[in-house]
């Protein structure tokens, strides 16, 4: 599945990246410890988190993630922006919980056979 | 074939936290190195750069790529580690507030490191600074 194909079916906003919105996704990884996320993500992954601030995007795309979702209306800061448009890693948002969101993926990648 | 790059990194300046990690991971792609060989080094790296942005007040990256293996040595000046065994132990961290709230200090850096390295070596001097130097053989 597609990053732009998840867009579409969660009502994800796009914040920046969209160069990035062809990347194929394989998985999910739900942290909010950059160490844990740079220890134990995996290529092609969709990262959800609450991390707002441009180290999020430097991890994301020296682990090759597919791209980012925050939680809860979070938005990212500027210079996020920024950097996620040079990388081309999409910055995604939505309303929901981290909770809810990891789990409409998981059914959604697990049920896909992704 | 061997190629030396140097990166110097600031005290607190997370949002440069990074450069030298990719900068190498670029070179490596050109270089046509395996793709698992250059993830777990990207890691190791990253980790080492980030560190010294946390804990020190300015320190340096070296890194010499060659054939068959990269050696990296990240040292910096700073207040030093007075316990490395302790250090090295996942979960032990003593970042500050305001470093925890970005997400980093959960102590994982040094493991991942290590996790990721062939041959691993810090040396340390409290008041003083910090020398971290590793070696990643490619597959
Ligand atoms: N370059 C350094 N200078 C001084 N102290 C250091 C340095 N590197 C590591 N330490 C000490 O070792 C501890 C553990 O380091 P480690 O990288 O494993 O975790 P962390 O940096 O605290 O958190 P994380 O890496 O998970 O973001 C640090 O909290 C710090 O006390
Ligand atoms: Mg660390």
């Amino acid at each position: 599945m597609k990053v732009s194909e998840l867009v579409e079916k969660f009502e994800l906003n796009v914040y920046s990246g969209l160069s990035g919105l062809d990347r194929e996704v394989t998985g999910g990884y739900v942290s909010d410890l950059l160490s844990d996320v740079m220890g134990n993500a995996a290529e092609n992954e969709v990262w959800i988190t609450l991390q707002t601030h441009q180290n999020v995007v430097a991890i994301a795309s020296l682990k090759d993630l597919a791209a980012i979702v925050l939680v809860k209306g979070m938005e990212p800061d500027d210079d996020t922006l920024e950097r996620s448009n040079q990388e081309g890693i999409p910055i995604l948002g939505t309303p929901l919980s981290t909770f809810e969101m990891a789990g409409k993926l998981f059914v959604e990648l697990e049920g896909s056979g992704a | 074939m061997s190629i030396e790059l140097v990166f110097h990194i600031a005290g607190g300046d997370f949002s440069n936290a990074g450069k030298a990690s990719s900068h190498i991971k670029k070179v490596l792609k050109q270089l046509n190195i395996d793709s698992k060989s250059i993830k777990r080094i990207v890691v190791a790296v990253y980790e080492a750069e980030v560190n010294v942005a946390a804990h020190a007040f300015s320190g340096q990256v070296t890194a010499q790529i060659t054939e068959h293996h990269i050696e990296v040595v990240v040292s910096d000046q700073g207040p030093g580690i007075e316990n490395i065994e302790q250090a090295m132990q996942p979960g032990y961290s003593t970042a500050s507030k305001e470093v925890r709230e970005m997400g980093f200090g959960a102590g994982m850096g040094l493991s991942n490191i290590q996790k990721n390295t062939d041959e691993l070596s810090i040396e340390s001097r409290v008041g003083e600074g910090t020398i971290v130097t590793f070696r990643c053989n490619y597959l």
